[in-house]
């Protein structure tokens, strides 16, 4: 019973958005509205812009978590409580608090001015998405790594001659991938509708884009509505492909 | 000079001290066995050997090289784990040519002595098999060879058969001893095992509470225990007190008086022979080829083994028997 009134309460609103979504011809339903969205230039361009950002904060990311997550699971795991508190400062301090602070420390008259050019401010609003990313990237990669016996893993590969990036890379990046992979996806369903810190930053975001339509058109945020849930569910798909996919029982096999 | 030579070394974790004035020479090509319970410190040196944990004070030297704080990676010492450690995104032969990659040998060099060590340690047929498709055996065999394959100047072992079950325990132990004597490679073994211990090593090391109890060759660590705990240890010896002592053999010792089970013989009760004691049979265990006896003489409960040849030798309880213990099989010990 409650699974069924649950399952009506996330379902309904999504259905009838997408009912709404195909009413855009008067005549019947059609895609019209898909169509109309899909061929916009701000469309194609404010969505490549953010798969661009989200790619870039991955990327940076995971050069960031994976090191220090496998550094504190090696080395100093009594730091292991502090740095879960931090990485999840992000869910807790609203990002409209974030990016004011960003605001206040870099801005054009700031010792390290990062708003006063497009460049600089892309580079500033995917350092903030990187922080965004932070709770569901760490988590993700220091679960990874609990699955991993990381310790006995470095000292077999040290004992065999193995430098240090030679064991991230070869020995501790592809035992983890499973995990990087989901941390990356969450990430990407994060940043790709993210609209606070685009918007505050005047950068030409997909967040920004789906407001500025949901406030002068009908049809068409509608079915923008729809293709940021299944951008996001794409993701979460993958993250489950990937989990499933994951070698079973790698505790130092 | 000797080809391993650790000089007074000390660990200290906080407050606790693991490992306490630890002095040990091993020559090349000898095969030493740490032996102790949890807890005593063994796998700690082997620790500090291998470069994973760093002294708090004392020398470790290799071929007159002082490797004390080397790090691992240049040590050139092999370490083969109880776990195993082999990487789960590599197959065998990856997994056994890791540390020649890492050394830079070319391919063909690599195809080359990876071939030679599966088959040395029979594991032809499995190259391509990940870790999760082999069997506990299989993958510590996986284990050594990824550690012979790049000719350590000494290898580690740190309790490397205890995952494994009875017969593969025993195979593998058997190749194991067999690998070394043919390379000739110095071996450090770590176990809490007295069987492995006495079947496999040259030399023993007992260690108890960070320091070593006794150090000799196996067959004179386990028929000459020089302390109370090396006799607990290393069988199921007798320890009689100075009270028990003096009221069974009427000996007067400092500290205690150890007798191996299998050096007391067991008499017919009308047995004529003289210094022999009067006991009862309490209880009987079967052990397979041994049968062990708890005998009561003048209130002592002794251990007892005698060879299990036939049913008909086995004595129920009660048998009244007399006992032989010869004063050569007794030893005093701290």
């Amino acid at each position: 019973m409650a699974i069924a009134i649950g399952t009506i309460y996330f379902l309904l609103p999504l259905i009838a958005t997408f009912e709404f979504s195909l009413k855009m011809n008067r005549d019947g339903y059609s895609f019209e509205a898909y169509k109309v969205v899909l061929s916009d230039p701000g469309f194609q361009a404010t969505f490549g812009y953010s798969t661009l950002m989200a790619v870039l904060t991955i990327i940076v990311g995971i050069l960031l978590v994976v090191p220090t997550a496998y550094w504190i699971q090696l080395k100093l795991p009594r730091l292991r409580p502090l740095v879960e508190f931090i990485t999840l400062l992000p869910l807790v301090i609203p990002a409209i608090v974030i990016v004011f602070g960003y605001l206040k420390l870099y801005n054009s008259s700031a010792w390290l001015p990062l708003t006063g050019n497009d460049r600089a401010t892309d580079f500033l609003l995917m350092c903030s998405y990187v922080t965004l990313a932070l709770p569901y990237l760490y988590r993700s990669i220091d679960a990874g790594l609990r699955a991993i016996d990381v310790r006995t893993l470095t000292e077999a590969a040290e004992s065999l001659g193995a430098s240090w990036p030679s064991i991230l890379l070869q020995v501790i990046f592809p035992n983890v991938k499973s995990a990087i992979l989901s941390g990356a996806f969450l990430t990407f369903a994060v940043v790709i509708g993210e609209f606070t810190m685009a918007s505050l930053l005047g950068r030409p975001a997909f967040g920004p884009y789906l407001q500025l339509i949901g406030a002068n058109r009908a049809y068409e945020p509608s079915a923008l509505a729809i293709i940021a849930f299944l951008v996001t569910w794409a993701s979460m798909g993958l993250i489950q492909v990937f989990a499933r996919n994951a070698r079973p029982a790698r505790k130092t096999a | 000079m000797a080809y391993l030579t650790i000089n007074n070394l000390h660990k200290r974790f906080a407050d606790h001290v693991v490992v306490h004035d630890f002095n040990m020479n091993i020559e090349q090509g000898e095969f030493v066995t740490f032996l102790g319970p949890s807890g005593c410190g063994k796998t700690t040196v082997l620790r500090m050997i291998a470069g994973f944990e760093t002294p708090t004070s004392g020398h470790i030297r290799v071929g007159g090289e002082d490797i004390t704080h080397q790090s691992p990676q240049k040590r050139g010492i092999g370490m083969v784990f109880q776990s195993y450690a082999l990487f789960p995104n590599m197959n065998v032969t990856q997994n056994i040519g890791f540390g020649l990659k890492m050394r830079k040998c070319d391919s063909a060099e690599i195809a080359r002595k990876v071939a030679e060590v599966i088959k040395l340690v029979e594991l032809s047929g499995k190259e391509n098999h990940y870790p999760h498709e082999l069997s506990g055996g299989q993958r510590q065999r996986v284990a050594l060879a990824r550690a012979l394959v790049v000719e350590p100047r000494i290898l580690l072992l740190d309790e490397p058969l205890s995952a494994l079950d009875a017969r593969i325990r025993k195979n593998l132990r058997e190749q194991i001893r067999d690998i070394q004597r043919r390379l000739g490679l110095t071996t450090i073994f770590v176990t809490h095992d007295q069987e492995e211990a006495l079947t496999m090593s040259d030399r023993i090391f007992v260690m108890n509470q960070g320091r070593v109890e006794q150090e000799g060759r196996a067959e004179m660590v386990y028929t000459e225990p020089a302390t109370e705990f090396v006799a607990r240890f290393m069988g199921n010896y007798n320890l009689l007190g100075a009270a028990d002592s003096q009221r069974l053999l009427g000996l007067s010792i400092n500290g205690h008086l150890a007798i191996r089970p299998e050096s007391i013989h067991v008499l017919d009760a009308h047995s004529q022979q003289a210094d022999t004691l009067a006991g009862t049979i309490r209880q009987h265990q079967l052990l397979g080829n041994i049968i062990r006896y708890q005998i009561e003489s003048a209130g002592v409960t002794l251990q007892v083994d005698r060879l299990n040849r036939t049913a008909s030798d086995l004595m129920p309880a009660g048998t009244e028997v007399r006992l032989q213990i010869s004063r050569d099989d007794m030893r005093e010990v701290r």
